[in-house]
Parts: C-alpha cells; sequence; structure tokens
C-alpha cells in the first residue's frame, strides 16, 4: 500500500520541483493558503516558475516570500492588488501576469481537472481579456473560449484530512483549493488535522482522496487576517 | 449639497428587493448593506464562496477562515452555505444572483463599465468584476460623479473595459442615471442629489443623456 503521508512539507515536495515548472498555489487572499508547502518551494530555491493561483499574498506573506526571492517568472492570477513589491516587479517587466477574471480561473482550474480543454464563457467578452481568443456566437450572444488549466504541482490547504487523502476545508478557506487539487500531475496538501480512514464522514468530504497524492500534518497554521474588521459590542 | 457616501449606499439601497441573491462590491457598495429595509430578506453572496454573509465580528471572534471578497472578517448566519471559488461562479456566470452593486473608475452613456486598471499605473486585476457584470442580471454602479475634477461618465471609456453594455444604473454623488443596456436608448438622469442643479451635473458629465421629464 503505497504511504501518502509525509513528515513535513519539504519531504512531501522531494522530487517534484523543476526549474520552469508549473505551480497551482491554493487560497483567496491569505485565507486557506498552503504556508508550509509555500515555505518548502521557495526554501527549495527552486527559479522561474508559472505560478496559477488568484493572488499573489502580501508582503513577505504567502506567495509574496517567493516575490522577494524571484522564483516567479509568471503568475495567473485575478487580482495582485494587496503587493506593493508584486506591482513593482510587474511595471518594472520582471514578472509577467496572465490576469484572469476569478471566475475565469476557478473554472479554467476546474475544466483543467475534469479533462475539459476548453470552454466557452460571457466573461471578458469585449475586453482585453478575449484579445486573440476565439469568440463564437450562442444563442444570440457572444462568448469567448477559455483554456482548461493544469499544472505540475497543485499545493492546497485543508482543515481535515486522512491519510488517504480524503479532504475537508472550513469555511471560506476552501475558496480554489478543492479545484486545484484536481488539475496537476501530483498534488501535495497540508491539513490541520490528519486522521486515520473512518474517522471523516464520507458525506462531509469535499475532495476524495484519489485527487491527493502526498499529504502532511501541519497543525500551526498561523492564518494571518489581511483586513480585521469588527463591530462594537451593544451595549 | 451632493450626497455622503452614506447617502449614496441608502440609494442603492432601494434597489434591493424581498428575496434577492445580492453581490456587494469593496467600498461605497459594501455600505449597502447597512441599509438594507427593516422585515426584507436579502441574502448577501461573497464570490471567495459564501452565500449569506453576516456583519463584522465582535472584537475577538474574528476568523482568519472566514473573510469576504474585500479579505475583511465577517461571520455566519443561520442561513449561511460554504463553496468553492468554482460553485460561486457558477452562481454568478449562471445568472442566479440577482443584483450587483460595484465601484468603477468610468462609465460609458451605452453601459460599458471600466474599473480593474490603469494602464502604467496601477496594477490590481479585475478579480470577479468581469464574471460578475457578464453574469449577473442587473448591475449598479455607485461612485463620485468626477475624479479630481474629471469626469466619470463618458462617451465612451478610455481605460480598459471590464465589460460592454453591462451597467443598467448609475448612483453618484450628484444624482442617479439609468442606462438602456440592451436598447440602445442612452443614459437618462433620473434623480438629482439634493441640493445640486441640472447645470452642475451637466458640467461634470460627458457622456450625453436625456433628463427625465419632472426633474
Amino acid at each position: 500500500m503505497t504511504n501518502k503521508v509525509y513528515p513535513d512539507a519539504s519531504a512531501a515536495l522531494d522530487g517534484l520541483l523543476n526549474d520552469s515548472m508549473t505551480l497551482m498555489s491554493g487560497g483567496f487572499g491569505l485565507c486557506g493558503i498552503p504556508e508550509a508547502l509555500i515555505a518548502a518551494v521557495a526554501s527549495s530555491g527552486v527559479k522561474n516558475l508559472t505560478v496559477i493561483s488568484n493572488n499573489a499574498g502580501v508582503d513577505g506573506i504567502g506567495l509574496g516570500v517567493m516575490l522577494e526571492t524571484r522564483q516567479i517568472h509568471k503568475m495567473v492570477s485575478s487580482y495582485v492588488g494587496e503587493n506593493k513589491l508584486f506591482a513593482k516587479q510587474f511595471l518594472d517587466g520582471d514578472i509577467v501576469v496572465e490576469f484572469t477574471p476569478q471566475g475565469t480561473l476557478a473554472e479554467r482550474i476546474r475544466a483543467g481537472g475534469a479533462g475539459i480543454p476548453a470552454f466557452f464563457t460571457r466573461t471578458g467578452v469585449g475586453t482585453t481579456v478575449a484579445e486573440g481568443k476565439e469568440v463564437r456566437e450562442f444563442d444570440g450572444a457572444q462568448y469567448v473560449m477559455e483554456r482548461g488549466l493544469v499544472a505540475d504541482v497543485a499545493i492546497v490547504h485543508a482543515w481535515k484530512g486522512d491519510t488517504e487523502g480524503n479532504l475537508i476545508y472550513r469555511k471560506t478557506a476552501r475558496n480554489f483549493n478543492p479545484m486545484m487539487a484536481t488539475a496537476a500531475k501530483v498534488t501535495v496538501a497540508e491539513v490541520e488535522e490528519l486522521v486515520e480512514p473512518g474517522e471523516l464522514d464520507p458525506d462531509q468530504i469535499m475532495t476524495p482522496g484519489i485527487f491527493v497524492d502526498r499529504i502532511i500534518h501541519y497543525p500551526d497554521a498561523s492564518k494571518h487576517i489581511e483586513q480585521r474588521t469588527t463591530r462594537p459590542r451593544e451595549a | 449639497m451632493a450626497w455622503t457616501r452614506d447617502q449614496m449606499a441608502a440609494r442603492a439601497a432601494i434597489e434591493l428587493r424581498d428575496g434577492f441573491y445580492v453581490n456587494l462590491g469593496i467600498g461605497i457598495p459594501t455600505l449597502v448593506s447597512n441599509h438594507i429595509p427593516a422585515g426584507m430578506t436579502v441574502q448577501l453572496q461573497s464570490e471567495n464562496g459564501m452565500l449569506g454573509m453576516g456583519p463584522f465580528p465582535y472584537e475577538g471572534e474574528e476568523d482568519a477562515d472566514l473573510i469576504n471578497a474585500g479579505k475583511q472578517t465577517v461571520t455566519e448566519l443561520p442561513t449561511t452555505s460554504f463553496f468553492s471559488s468554482a460553485d460561486s461562479f457558477a452562481m454568478i456566470r449562471g445568472g442566479h444572483i440577482n443584483l450587483s452593486i460595484m465601484g468603477a473608475m468610468q462609465v460609458a452613456g451605452n453601459g460599458d463599465l471600466a474599473n480593474w486598471m490603469i494602464p502604467g499605473k496601477m496594477v490590481k486585476g479585475m478579480g470577479g468584476a468581469m464574471d460578475l457584470v457578464a453574469g449577473v442580471k442587473r448591475v449598479v454602479v455607485v461612485m463620485e460623479h468626477t475624479a479630481k475634477g474629471k469626469p466619470k461618465l463618458l462617451k465612451s471609456c478610455t481605460l480598459p473595459l471590464t465589460g460592454t453594455r453591462v451597467v443598467d444604473l448609475v448612483i453618484t454623488d450628484l444624482g442617479v442615471f439609468e442606462i438602456d443596456k440592451a436598447g440602445g436608448g442612452g443614459m437618462t438622469l433620473v434623480e438629482v442629489a439634493d441640493g445640486v442643479t441640472l447645470e452642475q451635473i451637466a458640467e461634470s458629465t460627458e457622456a450625453a443623456y436625456s433628463v427625465a421629464s419632472g426633474l
């Protein structure tokens, strides 16, 4: 029986990382990011990466770490507005960005993982996003063709997982993680709680273990909050 | 006196209907949630993957796993559901969201919208805005009427577009404009903020528009 469980992030990525590879990294903002796996990619020194991730972290946190080390050649993202270093590297021409609408990005990854090479969407018709892409009319409306996305490696974060690789996400930390888990040659998951098979309710599993190749137990996720907003307690 | 940000949000809240599923953008649109009329049930959708968004948490109860699309900490309601970003945009692209309220940099008289990029100056990205305008049935823009004294309601947008012929209604600090985005009937001024004159609006609007009778 193959063992999917690895002792730590570096061990779980051993043999998977190469210069110029394509990496998917889950999370929305800093919510649900595979923090330990990102750190391990950064410390591996692998270069010239194409990274598919909705955001680029913030300065010094999340994918921001890999910007500091200049390991990223290209990002496929929908929004990078939180990161000053990213803005500088982009405007200086040091980094390439394929801006992809958030829903198109989610669907491109979902499609890639489901074996669908392309699909048509109304999103982006008549904008720079549609430039160079096939536009076709269906039922009287214009749609642009978008390609499915796949990666060499996906790194994802989940709340609970079992040693078989079944995953459960928590609240809005789910975001892009389930689709990315399906769309790479090798998917590596970090989970806050790692349990034995049978301890998760099969009805609650969000990512079936077939999509997860390697898993690490990472109980101490730092879980940064970008915008801490609160309301006063009623007197 | 032009409308304040809060008054603009209150005006936008008039567009809500009981039972609506609504997506609110960042900035002034977020304030609309403070003006949902008593007795009306509206479910707020957050495109990162949440339906039924509650208010900000009490201090000390923030949960890093529970944020809205603006990355702000929020709370659950009894009606809340969580889902992936793919499911979230199936709701949006699939036409299941009734109303989207968002900010803008520029709006053209035909309903074209620009709100994601200033070439050479700013790099942020469109986030979910292009999906929202392409998929949501009714799109309401809430924005300042001008930026640094320059009109934002234009004959045609000069910035990269978010969508073409997508805006139904524009609420600014000076007034409210309806746009016939499908029929090509152009833009009509339908309300004027208290204390604002038609001349004032004409001076700060580049787009052609007609004025509704009675104004």
